[in-house]
């Protein structure tokens, strides 16, 4: 059970998506655990075959805790069994609500230690195990009710359409249901069945607990007030260049492939960090880790309350297009509960930008174990002194909350300038 | 197509867009972004599908007259007519 954030102790496998025998590769997304930030995917790190599903579809299970076995194939002489996030529970997972049958449960306090494996694949199932690979993750889960091998964007349609996935014929592997099934279905004529409560059970009410979630920001926020010594910046930025740019950008195009100020300002802000690259990167332990790539944290708000910041992955060289197209995903997918573990972990700075109909300024928390959150107040037209003259132009006040452990007030101010400088440039969006 | 197909229209694109909001609590008058909490983002995938369902340009000059519920009703009547 890889963690999915400072703050997190447990979560529940509600999931899985490959089956023993299943080659994944590194970012073959394995499983799905729900979290107060939503139904996560859980992405694997490493290439090899499953072997062995550990975890039960269900269970509980604490930070650590072994979910499966991975064969690295190939491996001469070493290698042998790996799990995802490579970590020994510290606890023997409790089975589910006493639903499993003991004798399903391997001993999984130790991670198959030092002995290394034997390097084929699929070696060390026992054959008391499953009967056959053909459908275990679906033979395995079934007692836990409605779990029907499935992936998530197939599980929330049925859900949106409140039909059982039970009575879906999947085409994926091991009959998983995909999205074309769901949708075939549903354009047969498929009527609403009534919902059992287990049915959609993973996205229900779109697997966002908001008590957990503030909880969850409680914890993050307190870490960071207590652990990190920020300073703060800000600086008014000259918006209105930027913003003709945008205009006779956008006037040419469809609104699908409209771009937004914000991909504007997240662009210039990726791009600022070349000059003080030391803003990017991750404070862990006494040590601080400068990133190489930037992954790019965007604060995403929550209707009703809450904010979930999952990052957009290698930032750095996006186009303005892409930069878009990456933040209308990831928004979407925050807001329906459908992330991946990547995203949540492995940011190494974060934008908040309170948007058009917001205040002037932002003055953010570090999100741990960053060491810098950079923060936009909604644009708006002020007097701005412009050619010698005060003209009503289109303005924004960036702020930069910074860790002083890692950067001094002098580089976080050529920072913003900096970024300031990329949105007056005419060669940009 | 008359005022209430419209309707009809532009609430099941907005509850597509915000999957959150019940549209049996939404009020003509309320605005999209003030009321309802509609993000730019959220806003403008709005825009997107509106743009695709009655086939109308829909500038971002004229996002203004798509406020609230009922401004955005009006305006694509009369753009359709037009």
């Amino acid at each position: 059970m890889p963690s999915l954030g400072a703050d997190m102790d447990t979560g529940k496998l509600v999931e899985w998506l490959v089956a023993p025998g299943d080659s994944v590769t590194q970012g073959t997304v394995m499983a799905v655990v729900e979290t107060q930030k939503g139904a996560i995917e859980i992405e694997i790190f490493e290439a090899g075959e499953v072997v062995d599903l550990v975890a039960q579809v269900g269970q509980t299970l604490p930070v650590g805790a072994l979910l499966a076995r991975i064969g690295t194939a190939g491996e001469a002489g070493g290698g042998g069994d790996r799990e995802p996030n490579a970590v020994a529970s510290r606890r023997p997972p409790e089975p589910a609500r006493g639903r499993v049958p003991e004798t399903d449960l391997p001993a999984p306090a130790k991670p198959a230690p030092a002995k290394p494996a034997p390097a084929k694949p699929a070696p060390a199932k026992p054959a008391t195990a499953k009967p056959a690979t053909a459908k275990p993750a679906t033979a395995a889960s079934a007692p836990a009710g409605e779990a029907v091998l499935s992936s998530p964007a197939a599980r929330t349609l049925a859900a949106e359409a409140k039909i059982s996935l039970a009575s879906i014929t999947g085409s994926g592997p091991s009959g998983a249901v995909l999205l074309s099934d769901v949708e075939r279905h549903l354009a047969a004529g498929a009527s609403p069945v009534s919902e059992t409560p287990e049915a959609g059970r993973p996205t229900a009410r779109k697997g966002l607990d908001m008590v957990e979630m503030r909880r969850a920001i409680a914890a993050a926020m307190t870490r960071a007030n207590r652990d990190i010594p920020h300073y703060y910046l800000c600086h008014e930025i000259d918006l209105q260049a930027a913003q003709d740019r945008l205009a006779t950008l956008n006037i040419e195009r469809t609104p699908d492939r409209r771009l937004l100020m914000g991909a504007l300002l997240i662009r210039a802000t990726v791009r600022a960090l070349a000059k003080v690259p030391e803003l990017n990167g991750r404070h862990e332990g006494d040590a601080y880790v400068p990133s190489g790539l930037i992954h790019c944290g965007l604060a995403v708000a929550i209707r009703g309350g809450g904010l979930i910041a999952p990052a957009i992955l290698d930032a750095a060289d996006m186009d303005p297009d892409t930069l878009m197209e990456a933040m209308r995903d990831i928004v979407a997918r925050t807001r329906a509960g459908r992330l991946r573990n990547s995203e949540l972990t492995r940011g190494t700075i974060t934008v908040s930008s309170l948007g058009e109909t917001g205040v002037d300024a932002l003055f953010g928390v570090i999100y741990p174990p960053q060491v810098a959150l950079v923060g936009f107040g909604a644009p708006r037209l002020k007097p701005v002194v412009h050619d010698g003259a005060v003209t009503p132009r289109l303005a924004v006040t960036v702020s930069l909350a910074a860790d002083h452990r890692v950067s001094d007030g002098r580089r976080g101010a050529l920072f913003l300038a900096e970024i300031s400088r990329l949105l007056q440039d005419p060669e940009l969006p | 197509m008359t005022r209430n197909d419209i309707l009809a229209g532009l609430v099941a694109e907005l509850i597509d867009v915000a999957p959150d909001l019940d549209p049996a609590a939404l009020g003509e008058n309320d605005h999209l972004q003030d009321d309802l909490g509609l993000d730019s983002m959220d806003f403008l995938n709005l825009i997107s599908r509106l743009h695709k369902r009655f086939g109308l340009p829909i500038p971002e000059s004229d996002y203004p007259r798509l406020a609230t519920l009922a401004k955005a009703v009006a305006y694509l009547e009369k753009e359709q007519a037009g």
